[in-house]
């Protein structure tokens, strides 16, 4: 950044001088494109930064646990229960069963983010395609499509979550297609109403005069104005998504033991809570780092996305 | 001469019905748009258009001006195809448009439409060359002879490509990003261009540029325009004739220099004595109307302009005026200059004979 | 001009108003407005004439604008005034009409109400007398059956009607400056013409001192005694409406009258228009703004800043070569008149 800067001085000096450079008030910089904007407007955003600097820690260390963790996260010892945070052996304390919360906790994160992220991206595929659909079509397929969608807004996502998992029984696999069916009615009418911002833009009749067909027009002139926005949303929902995941394993529809997943730990702990508190907080601590972190680079994602009108 | 925008890409057979026979064709064109009133209450419906009646003749410049509601814009989109028609005609050099001989399709590789908004017309996630390469490529030409038509397009236009190709619409003035848009529209090589307020948006020194490439454009490519503004004076500087709008009708069309400066239709006149005065010796002493423009949704019965107008007698509420030929070229919707109309100004009949 | 009231309505000296540090928007304003009086200020957008205007008021967002010099309003400094002196000057003393009346008024409450508060707000007044003058201002303004329009919402009113609403609103605490930023600009010919002359004949019966902002010569004419041509942030002609419009003597103004269409020779000859476009705010070159663009533009006019030569009395114009301008300007005039004949 340094080098850019004192590469710029010089050129405006010259442009200052004495001598009248004609171009100069027209001289163009390339142009980033609206990708390379985005990019560049986050990479000044520290907040977002920092944000995306602890995902990537956690996702990187949730993907090497099984080679990095200090100890077996599997193996407890009855003798050394609930050790206290800054034990000799046990860093972070160990849980219930005796087993390290370090490498619980690192391991933990393969799951919790696997469970908690993956709804959250088939929801933006599903929901994307129906909200899209409806808006750019309207008409009576966009009163079908949404007033399905409607239906789902009429319970409060959690209780959604906790009936659809119920129904169908506890496991990973399920609890990821209940709160997938929780985010794409939400996902959808976000996609929906841009598309019909998008659809009222001249440029897309200017296309429709070109001669286009929907599809190519979909793809060449609404995609790419929709996708933004809708992606913005969906990254604001992982850390909803990952806190109902562990609720689900909380309340025993989601993971089973002994796997470790935070969510599970958090009630596993809740016995302990009140002989070592700071111990039995510590997965929910884990869950509010990655959820808030998730929303604060969603947060400056949208801020960077708002290009100039 | 012309510059080298490569090979043409519509092989249609251009010039059907020769010289005489007009461009454009719209014959009792409607267009109503029902809107709800309250739960179950009586449907209202906006009559938007209806029933306009005109030619463009080939190589003309038909101006359209009106005040906002009288239907100009609607009537564009209408003639376009962006949104259907209840019911009328729309014939493109002799061939119904929509027809098998002329699908919706072909017929726009014919017609393209310049609009009002500069920026909400670009795509903002697409650079200006790509804007304006997307139809070509459309229709089948390879992309980098479409990006190098885009090219030379600009430079026709005035944007100099090595600066302004790969820029996004953004970084572009307003005026720069109309002059993208007439070169988006010439992409397809079109006959007929629809301008929809196409300069209205512009700061006058920028408009006068605009003017200027537009007539040069014209020339250079064999163009029609249909030349919709609510400008007078832009108006009468560019086009050969004029078709005046009011409540979704045409109520006077004729040569713009007779209908602009010796006006038959009381409306017409009295949108003429509205332009602001350029005399400072000479200001505007009395509005030449009261109130505003009336709502499409009810229009008056008999003439849609009798509330407000001066000439209005007890016929005028009653009967509806025909658009009746004053002269050869020169058509107007008045009882008041129709002969035998029973209105105590019309002309006699043995006059008119 | 009577003997105690020798301070102007408002009086802007060397107004420069700078945002985000860099735009220079304004740059060495000077403006009088006798009381009174109706001043237009004619540009194109980015000229600085409505960032001129709301400075008055000082409207602008104050974190991210620097304003510099004097501006008095009836004697008052108003750079020098607390958020409460604000307060009291905007609505009261002066007061202010927008293109777009939508924007301006509130949504969720009639239009009368919104008078009487406004009334009620710098004034101890009943709400049925507030009414009353609220009633008498709509009448004022030409607003047919005032009564029942009073308790209509904005959005219930025509673009016209919206317009004299907020003129009602406007003069609602019996202002003594009125600033118009387009006023008419988003409205219809036949609609247009009605409220500039409202304005006109508002301004003569309640001695309004106007200030007019807009981008059409036309409607200036109609309301303005005097013009104030402005270009990148200056003023570069002002002068009697009479003396700008028809002695023009800056070349900006000349290109101006000659872009629009009416001044054309004949159809289909080309106009003559004013080449490229304004200069960047952020990047000012040298010398006189208008000089990239200007027909007779020469080496000085690159290098140094133009003063203001007093062509007449009461009309200044900011070029080197005022008297080539004019001399050009009636040629053209000539050439049209042979035309013509």
């Amino acid at each position: 950044m340094a080098h850019a800067t004192q590469a710029a001085a010089p050129v405006l000096d010259i442009a200052g001088g004495a001598a009248p450079a004609p171009t100069a008030p027209d001289a163009f910089v390339p142009s980033r494109g609206f990708w390379g904007q985005v990019g560049h407007k986050l990479l000044r955003d520290p907040v977002a930064m920092a944000a995306a600097c602890v995902i990537l820690a956690i996702i990187a260390i949730a993907v090497l646990s099984p080679w990095i963790t200090p100890m077996d996260p599997y193996r407890g010892s009855l003798l050394r229960r609930l050790k206290p945070i800054g034990d000799a052996t046990y860093i972070l304390g160990s849980d219930e069963l005796g087993r390290d919360m370090l490498s619980r906790l690192m391991m933990g994160g393969r799951l919790s983010l696997f469970i908690g992220v993956t709804p959250v991206i088939l929801a933006f595929v599903i929901g994307s395609g129906i909200g899209i659909l409806a808006g750019y079509v309207g008409g009576w397929v966009n009163t079908v499509l949404m007033r399905t969608v409607d239906v789902f807004f009429a319970f409060p996502s959690v209780l959604l979550a906790i009936a659809l998992s119920g129904a169908l029984g506890a496991g990973i696999v399920n609890s990821i297609v209940s709160l997938t069916c929780v985010f794409v009615p939400q996902i959808a009418r976000v996609a929906e109403s841009v598309t019909t911002q998008i659809r009222a833009r001249d440029y897309v009749d200017a296309a429709r005069l070109s001669g286009a067909s929907t599809l190519t027009i979909l793809r060449v002139q609404v995609l790419g104005n929709v996708l933004g926005p809708i992606f913005v949303y969906a990254t604001s929902l992982i850390s909803v998504s990952m806190i109902l995941a562990s609720g689900l394993s909380f309340l025993g529809l989601g993971v089973k033991p002994p796997e470790p997943e935070w969510g599970l730990m958090l009630n596993t702990l809740r016995t302990a809570i009140y002989v070592n508190p700071m111990v039995a907080a510590l997965p929910g601590l884990a869950i509010f780092i990655v959820s808030i972190s998730f929303n604060l680079f969603s947060d400056g994602l949208r801020s960077a996305m708002e290009v100039k009108a | 001469m012309s510059m080298p925008i490569g090979a043409p890409t519509v092989p249609i057979a251009r010039d059907r019905g020769g010289p005489a026979q007009p461009l454009l064709t719209v014959d009792r064109l409607v267009k109503h748009f029902p809107i709800k009133k309250g739960f179950g209450g009586a449907k209202a419906v906006v009559r938007a258009v209806d029933g306009v009646d005109f030619e463009i003749l080939k190589g003309e410049t038909l101006g359209v001006v009106g005040e906002s509601g009288c239907g100009k814009s609607t009537t564009a989109r209408l003639i376009m195809g962006l949104i259907g028609h209840d019911s009328g005609d729309l014939l493109f050099d002799g061939e119904r448009i929509g027809s098998r001989a002329l699908p919706l399709r072909d017929f726009r590789a014919q017609a393209q439409m310049v609009f009002q908004d500069s920026y909400s017309s670009l795509n903002p996630r697409m650079t200006i060359e790509g804007s304006i390469a997307f139809g070509p490529q459309v229709h089948g030409v390879p992309k980098r002879q479409a990006i190098e038509r885009a090219r030379s397009l600009l430079a026709r236009v005035g944007l100099e490509p090595a600066r302004f190709a790969a820029r996004y619409p953004h970084e572009l003035s307003g005026g720069q990003r109309q002059r993208v848009n007439i070169a988006r529209a010439l992409a397809l090589e079109p006959r007929l261009v629809v301008l929809d307020e196409a300069v209205s948006a512009l700061d006058k020194s920028v408009e006068a540029q605009v003017l200027n490439l537009l007539m040069d454009l014209k020339q250079e490519f064999n163009l029609t325009y249909l030349f919709i503004s609510h400008d007078l004076n832009v108006v009468r500087f560019i086009c050969d004739r004029v078709a005046v709008m009011y409540l979704g009708q045409v109520v006077e069309i004729g040569p713009a220099d007779t209908v602009l400066a010796a006006p038959a239709h009381p409306y017409t006149a009295a949108l003429l004595s509205s332009m602001p005065s350029m005399d400072p010796d000479a200001r505007t002493e009395v509005a030449p109307l009261a109130g505003d423009p009336p709502n499409p949704i009810n229009p008056p019965a008999g003439c849609r302009f009798h509330p407000r107008c001066a000439l209005a007698e007890p016929v005028c509420r009653g009967t509806v005026p025909p658009l009746d030929t004053l002269d050869a070229s020169h058509r107007v919707a008045c009882l008041a200059r129709q002969p035998g109309s029973g209105h105590t100004l019309s002309p006699s009949l043995t006059v008119a004979a | 001009m009577s003997a105690p009231a020798p301070e102007p309505a408002v009086a802007i000296r060397n107004l420069t108003v700078v945002f985000g540090g860099v735009v220079e928007a304004v740059d060495g304003v000077d403006l009088t407005l006798e009381r009174g009086q109706a001043v237009a200020l004619i540009g194109e957008s980015g000229s600085g004439k409505s960032v001129t205007l709301r400075a008055i008021m000082r409207l602008n967002p104050e974190r991210k604008t620097r304003i510099g010099g004097e501006i008095r309003v009836a004697g008052q400094d108003v750079m020098a005034m607390s958020a409460k002196a604000l307060r009291a000057l905007r609505g009261r003393a002066v007061a202010m009409i927008f293109q777009e009346p939508l924007l301006a008024l509130d949504p969720v409450y009639t239009v009368g109400q919104q008078i009487t508060e406004a009334i009620r707000q710098h004034e101890r007044i009943g709400a049925g007398a507030a009414r009353q003058r609220a009633l008498a201002l709509f009448e004022r303004v030409r607003i047919p059956s005032p009564e029942r329009r009073l308790d209509a919402y904005p959005h219930e009113m025509s673009g016209g009607m919206r317009q004299r609403a907020m003129i009602a609103l406007a003069l609602a605490c019996r202002p003594q400056v009125l600033l118009a930023d387009e006023p008419t600009t988003a409205l219809d010919a036949t609609v247009q013409i009605q409220i500039l002359l409202l304005l006109r004949e508002l301004q003569a019966e309640l001695g309004l001192s106007t200030i007019l902002v807009t981008h059409d010569l036309g409607a200036a004419v109609e309301v303005a005694d005097r013009i104030a041509v402005m270009y990148a942030g200056r003023i570069v002609e002002e002068g009697s409406a009479r003396d700008v419009v028809l002695d023009p003597h800056h070349p900006y103004t000349i290109g101006l009258l000659r872009s629009r269409a009416d001044g054309a020779l004949a159809k289909g000859t080309r106009l003559k228009t004013i080449p490229g476009s304004p200069p960047d705010l952020a990047n000012r070159p040298p010398g006189c703004p208008f000089a990239p663009r200007c027909f007779l533009a020469e080496e000085r006019c690159r290098v140094e800043a133009p003063p203001y030569v007093d062509v007449q009395p009461g009309h200044r114009a900011a070029c080197w070569r005022t008297e080539a301008a004019y001399a050009a300007f009636q040629a053209d005039k000539a050439a049209v008149a042979e035309a013509v004949v």
